[in-house]
């Protein structure tokens, strides 16, 4: 049960403050047992609220030392917070609540707030003023998240104000019925021309590897997000190589299994979205259900096994004396040659007491810069089965400090077309019984886009 | 962005300045930090060499991120080349850096001593002194070690600048601050002193400072400074305000070093030098005349150095204490700031008169302002002021104002902090009792203060109240009645309880015969704030109860029946449990004579320091303590006050009947009468049990006690049969009896008055006279010297199972035994059944602070008993054979001591106590006596012979008696008297 979400700018101003219960803010510790609630006059409740406003400036967005848990607890007051750009969303709360939810509600919130305005930005959201917090009393009731669909919320919250003179009161009762009825995502009286959709599988590979290039842990968070415009309730059904699927389905057949088994992939786990029908998942492993119109994303998927790891980093650091250093580092594409990589950029971290780089590559723009204490090569396009080298030589001022340079691991990053996963997806089948076109009317597109992760080589 | 010109400006650090504060994230600023850093990485790397400008540029800009807080880990090079540069700047800057950065493990320590001992050795005044501040600033050991040698010899060389010397004296006060034994004394000592004398106003007010500091050490070494700072004062004081000029303050002339000087002479006693008195006298006169003067100036900096100058005057007065005249003027002075507008002023004024007040040519000075003062306390805005005024009316406190001043602080309890409540309730118990004119106001005092503040009332504040009470015939009625009105509020504190409770148990009596508190009324009242007590509250009402029972029967039946009831009786608590039960059975067993003993009213308490003066000064803290206390301090105060609280176990005569009712963890009132007799009485028959009669004494309480015999073996009854505590009240503070005991012991086996013991301090005299199985005896204690005795305690004892088988009850004694007096105490002795050791008597005293100690042993033998028989011949020999056991006989032959003469033979043998029967003995040599020995429990039969033979020098003693340890006894203790 969240009790109150802040949103700050950079500088820790509060921009939108909705407080939903009235434990959060009280003033902190000690007091806290003495006073209970109601005791307190509104003056100092109010008081108090702001308490737990600053507290988390102070101690998070101000801390001395850059807060990385994305959770903080400042006297048995818990605030889970995200960032967008210079904008730090702050859920807080005094109970034991479920955080994954409340990250899950955080998420989706950002993604409300972007499907009203666009980026989310100091003046975007100090244009929409009124708007966030029409949504946050509409998302939010008593601290406990409700319909927060974006489609859904868009038919009652409008940003062109007062429309309820154009609807009339069937549209009216319709918004009604259809928020509170059982399929809440999707009004029905949707009509297209041209029937169509998009799937995107997104994933992102992420790679911890040992300077001699054995592999230290790995794995792919992958989404696939859909873009429906289809006529009507239209019902789909989504199939992919999933093992589980494949190896039930190739039972009758067994050089099928044999053939197809390869490409078969083994999901560790999923989630889905509210339209996917769990029951039937759960039964036959059958993805099916009755999209929202508009994009929204359909599942999210883990893979730890068979990834295709699409570079290979190859670092070779060798010290020349208390004031040199010299850098060689090797990159592999490792997918088809058909295919082009693109977006490359490899950042190899240099030594806090670096007085001067000289860099040499092959491929692509290096720099070092100084204000990220890194080398950064930049490769815009490279197709597979390609090899590409950077060397450089870093000048060292000696130093009195005789801590030892810790070797940060090279990072690097990347766009791929392809899912390092191996997820391909077989089928999407639509199926609108009450209106008079068939899956084969369906415009289909699909797109599979890898990035990288958090893809590291130590050094 | 500030407009630089490059020079002196360094445009660079600017613009890395602005871009910082322009930077919108702590992202950013880490990013442009990076990007800085690296820059100048680059440029000490480079190849071509720096110029001072850049270096100082780029150090600065090091400096600056430094103090952003990131780590900084080069530089620190070429900051040490800047001090080798001849331009001030850069050597400032470099030394700016090092004094922040460099810490004194560094490498390059050697390096920077170096350079700073190059400037020390320069000519030029502004190196030295930026060399002098550095050290300052690092202030590290190895500095000290370098350099402690060499500034004393800048400070005091003829050619040094004033500003050097300045610096000089400053620096070196700090090094002797960090490490006091790094810096040498000598010579230059002498001539730090005449720096007073200097012409530049600065290197005085350094030199003040380095003096002030020094001399609190080795205040002999700069003696002489005290005539050179009274005539530097007297100057400063009576120049005119525009004599100084750069030293004049909103013309207040050298109002720092006036005040330094001050403080210097605070180290000293006062001038014995009778010109510089008169002339110091002369200028603190000055001082108080010009605070009289108009301002010449509103502003408040004027006011500020002016009153700074005269408290400092006015605590050097009070410092000298010797000057009544300035001392009521100062604290006239003080008396004008009390209604001053400035709270800063009343604070001040009000602090300072806390310290005049103890001083007592000031004290009726400080008494006329008790008006202002307590108006102050009542309407000072600010919470710290009116602590002070507190203070203060604690301290200007006398017999005269004590009940304005009290009340006045009762009153303000009720809205005062909390922070000082318990302080003030202190306070307030503390002047009650020491300016109480009548006891009836200090009680009413003391209760209303536990209405007022009872929480903030501390144990000993209200044991105090119960010692005083107890102590005073006078005020006990007037208490009860008090107490009892107090009870009656619908919200009493628990600390009102707990009087209330005691001081009714004890003296509840004295107001029963008013209807209103009628005894059932009394007990009601008490019953009814029992359930809302804690468990040392009702433990203490349980105590309250039985002592009803004893002070009025009519409520016995409604006390048993509380005490009776399951939550008593099987409470959860074993104290409470403990109580209930043994307080049911004793009410419901013992006659009305046993339980008006067992709770006698308690006797009164030793008189002793308050320990509640202890409490505050042990709140206090150190130092403020001696301006709270007036010479009521007595050495010995602290360690008698201890565990104060007011049992009977911390009187003088530790009373062993406390202990044995297994009452130790309780507070007083469960003590019953505090005479060691009592208790033995009770102890007796739990052990030996005989039903016994009704007779004599104190069988009455046998009776009752002996039925509660057979207690249940985990019952808490148990603990009464337990001997131990009984026996020793302090184990260890019974000694061994002095090796003379025994020798003494035997001048009075066969006589009954006499002097037991006497030394260089102290004679006891015994008299003592014995009928059946009773005995009394007299001890007189004569006090030999012509001091006091203090807690003059003597004490019987019984080793072993004595107790079971001789009951002595002691009377109090006083605790003081005056030089040359004899004081008497009476013992009552009964003898339960034969025994064989006499009693211990220990007597324990305080002589001129030495405790003193010693043991002897009681002259009670079991001949004492002796019951003389006469009987005829035939008679006594058919009893002699009807003694004819082996064991029933003891013999002895042992050879003369005494010469052999028949009629002291016969005198000792009459004293001894058997009758001596004439004609029985066909030898009319020998004698033959008979006697019964008298004990309560049962009668020995006893029959001698005593056969001397003359040419042999020897005896041949017989005895038969029913009891053959008592032959044995008695065979002994005869044989050696001849």
């Amino acid at each position: 049960m969240i009790g109150g979400l802040f949103i700050y700018n950079h500088k820790g101003e509060v921009l939108i403050s909705r407080v939903y219960r009235d434990d959060i803010g009280r003033r902190q510790a000690a007091d806290s047992a003495i006073f209970s609630s109601s005791g307190l006059p509104l003056e100092e409740r109010l008081a108090n609220r702001r308490n737990a406003v600053d507290a988390f400036r102070v101690n998070v967005i101000h801390a001395r030392q850059q807060v990385r848990s994305p959770v903080t607890n400042i006297a048995r007051t818990s605030f889970f917070h995200v960032k967008r750009s210079n904008i730090w969303l702050a859920a807080v709360t005094k109970q034991n609540v479920n955080a994954a939810m409340v990250f899950e509600f955080l998420y989706k919130m950002c993604d409300v707030m972007a499907a009203y305005f666009g980026k989310i930005s100091e003046e975007n959201i100090k244009n929409n003023f009124v708007l966030i917090y029409e949504l946050l009393d509409e998302i939010l009731d008593f601290g406990y998240p409700q319909n927060s669909e974006t489609g859904a919320l868009k038919t009652f919250i409008t940003q062109q104000g007062i429309k309820s003179q154009h609807q009339t009161k069937e549209e009216q009762s319709q918004i009604t019925s259809q928020v509170t009825g059982q399929i809440g995502w999707r009004r029905e009286g949707i009509k297209y021309r041209r029937n169509e959709l998009f799937l995107d599988v997104l994933e992102s590979v992420n790679l911890l590897m040992s300077p001699q290039g054995q592999v230290l842990s790995a794995h792919v968070s992958g989404r696939v997000v859909m873009k429906s415009y289809l006529s009507g309730m239209p019902e789909c059904k989504f199939g992919m190589n999933d093992k589980i699927v494949i190896e039930k389905q190739g039972k009758g057949t067994a050089d099928e299994t044999s053939k197809s088994g390869k490409q078969s992939i083994a999901i560790d786990d999923c989630t889905f979205h509210q339209c996917v029908r769990l029951s039937k998942f759960d039964s036959e492993r059958s993805i099916s259900f009755i999209p929202p119109d508009g994009e929204f994303e359909l599942m999210r998927y883990r893979t730890t096994k068979d990834i295709i790891l699409p570079f290979r980093v190859i670092p070779l650091v060798r010290e020349v004396g208390r004031t040199k250093l010299e850098v060689k580092v090797v990159i592999k594409s490792n997918f088809k040659p058909s295919l082009l990589a693109q977006k490359i950029e490899v950042r190899i971290p240099t030594p806090l007491n670096t007085s001067g780089v000289q860099v040499i590559c092959m491929k692509g723009k290096a720099k070092y810069k100084a204000s990220e204490n890194a080398i950064v090569w930049k490769i815009k396009r490279m197709a597979g089965m390609k090899e590409s080298q950077i060397s450089a030589e870093i000048e060292l001022l000696p130093t009195n400090d005789k801590k030892k340079w810790a070797r940060p691991p090279i990072s690097m990053n990347f766009e791929v077309p392809f899912a390092p996963s191996g997820l391909k997806v077989r089928y999407l089948k639509v199926f609108e019984p009450k209106l008079n076109y068939s899956d084969h009317d369906v415009i289909k597109w699909v797109r599979y886009i890898g990035r990288s992760g958090i893809y590291e080589t130590r050094c | 962005m500030p407009a630089v010109s490059k020079g002196d400006g360094m445009r660079g650090l600017a613009v890395f300045i602005s871009d910082i504060r322009n930077c919108k994230s702590k992202e950013a600023e880490i990013k442009r930090i990076n990007k800085e850093l690296a820059n100048i990485r680059s440029k000490f790397k480079g190849d071509k060499a720096l110029d001072g400008y850049s270096k100082k540029k780029y150090v600065c800009k090091l400096l600056f991120i430094f103090l952003l807080g990131h780590d900084i880990d080069f530089g620190h090079m070429e900051a040490v080349n800047l001090l080798s540069s001849n331009k001030y700047t850069e050597k400032q800057i470099g030394y700016l850096f090092i004094s922040v950065l460099v810490n004194s493990n560094s490498e390059l320590i050697r390096l920077i001593n170096n350079a700073i001992k190059n400037d020390l050795a320069s000519r030029n005044p502004t190196f030295m002194c930026l060399a002098l501040h550095c050290i300052a600033n690092v202030g590290s050991r190895e500095m000290g070690e370098a350099f402690a040698a060499d500034i004393p010899r800048i400070l005091v060389a003829g050619d040094s600048m004033d500003s050097v010397k300045q610096s000089a004296a400053l620096c070196l006060l700090r090094l002797y601050k960090a490490s006091p034994d790094l810096v040498p004394m000598g010579e230059w000592t002498a001539r730090v002193v005449h720096l007073l004398n200097d012409q530049h106003m600065g290197v005085v007010t350094a030199a003040v400072s380095l003096i002030t500091c020094l001399c609190k050490k080795n205040p002999d070494d700069f003696k002489t400074c005290i005539s050179l700072a009274v005539s530097r004062l007297s100057r400063i004081v009576s120049s005119a305000s525009t004599d100084l000029q750069d030293y004049t303050y909103y013309f207040v002339p050298a109002p720092w070093l006036s005040v330094k000087l001050l403080r210097l002479l605070q180290c000293y006693p006062p001038p014995e030098d009778a010109a510089v008195k008169g002339r110091l006298v002369e200028c603190l006169e000055t001082v108080l005349n010009k605070a009289q003067e108009p301002p010449k100036s509103k502003k408040v900096q004027h006011s500020n150095a002016k009153n700074a100058i005269l408290f400092e005057t006015i605590s050097l007065i009070i410092h000298y204490d010797s000057e009544p005249n300035l001392l009521v003027r100062a604290c006239n002075q003080l008396g004008q700031f009390l209604q001053h507008r400035e709270t800063n002023l009343r604070y001040l004024a009000l602090e300072s008169m806390c310290t005049l007040a103890s001083s007592e040519f000031s004290h009726e000075a400080v008494k006329t302002h008790i008006d202002t003062v307590i108006n102050a306390l009542k309407t000072e805005r600010d919470v710290s002021v009116r602590q002070r005024a507190a203070d203060l009316l604690y301290a200007m406190c006398d017999r005269s104002n004590a009940k304005q001043i009290v009340s006045e602080m009762l009153r303000y309890l009720e809205t005062a902090d909390y922070a000082i409540r318990e302080e003030i309730v202190l306070k307030v118990a503390i002047l009650a009792e020491k300016y109480a004119v009548d006891y009836s106001w200090y009680v009413d005092t003391i209760l209303n203060l536990i209405r007022i503040a009872g929480d903030y009332v501390s144990e000993e504040v209200w044991y105090r109240v119960l010692q005083i009470v107890t102590n005073r015939d006078d005020v006990q009625g007037y208490a009860a009645k008090t107490v009892f009105e107090a009870l009656q509020a619908p919200a009493c504190h628990e600390n009102m309880v707990k009087v209330g409770g005691y001081i009714l148990g004890e003296f509840g009596n004295l107001i029963a015969g008013d209807p209103r508190s009628s005894p059932p009324v009394q007990f009601s009242l008490l019953h009814s704030k029992f359930h809302l007590c804690s468990v040392a509250t009702r433990a203490l009402l349980l105590s309250t109860y039985i002592k009803f029972i004893n002070l009025f029967p009519e409520t016995k039946a409604t006390i048993q029946g509380v005490l009776r009831a399951g939550s008593q009786l099987r409470n959860a608590d074993v104290e409470l449990q403990q109580r209930a039960v043994e307080y049911l059975t004793l009410s419901s067993v013992a006659s009305t004579d046993v339980l008006a003993t067992v709770l006698e009213e308690m006797p009164p308490f030793p008189e002793r320091e308050s320990s509640i003066l202890a409490k505050l000064k042990r709140k206090k803290g150190p130092g403020a303590g001696s301006a709270l206390d007036d010479g009521r301090r007595d050495p010995s105060s602290n360690d008698v006050n201890g565990g104060v609280e007011p049992t009977p176990s911390t009187v003088s005569t530790p009373s062993p009947s406390a202990d044995l009712l297994g009452l130790r963890a309780a507070p007083p009132p469960a003590a019953p009468p505090a005479t060691s007799g009592a208790g033995n009485l009770l102890v007796d028959v739990f052990s030996d049990g005989p039903a016994a009669q009704p007779s004599l004494g104190p069988t009455p309480e046998e009776a009752f006690l002996s039925e509660l015999e057979p207690p249940a073996p985990e019952s808490p009854m148990a603990l009464l049969a337990d001997p131990a505590p009984a026996a020793d009240p302090g184990p260890e503070d019974i000694g061994p009896p002095i090796p003379e005991a025994d020798e003494l012991l035997n001048k009075f086996v066969c006589k009954n008055n006499g002097v037991l013991f006497e030394n260089q301090l102290l004679q006891i005299g015994v008299k003592s006279e014995f009928r059946q199985n009773l005995g009394r005896m007299y001890l007189f204690y004569g006090n030999k010297t012509s001091v006091q005795f203090q807690n003059f305690s003597p004490t019987v004892v019984h080793p072993g199972d004595l107790q079971t088988q001789l009951a002595v009850q002691t009377k109090r004694v006083a605790a003081q035994v005056d030089g040359g007096a004899q004081v008497q105490q009476v013992l009552n002795i009964e003898c339960l059944r034969d025994f064989l050791t006499p009693p211990l008597l220990s007597v324990r005293f305080r002589y001129g602070g030495a405790p003193q100690s010693l043991t002897l042993k009681l002259p009670v033998t079991i001949n004492k008993f002796f019951q003389p028989t006469e009987m005829a011949a035939q008679d006594f020999f058919q009893r002699w054979k009807q003694l004819s056991l082996p064991q029933q006989e003891a013999q002895k032959i042992f050879k003369a001591n005494h010469p052999m003469d028949a009629e002291v033979t016969k005198a000792k043998l009459l004293g001894f106590g058997s009758a001596l029967l004439d004609n029985v003995d066909p030898n009319p040599e020998n004698f033959v006596g008979a006697g019964i020995i008298q004990t309560k429990a049962l009668q020995v039969g006893c029959l001698l012979r005593l056969e001397p033979n003359a040419q042999a020098q020897m005896y041949r003693l017989t005895l038969r008696t029913s009891k053959e340890p008592v032959s044995r006894h008695l065979c002994e203790l005869l044989a050696q008297q001849f």
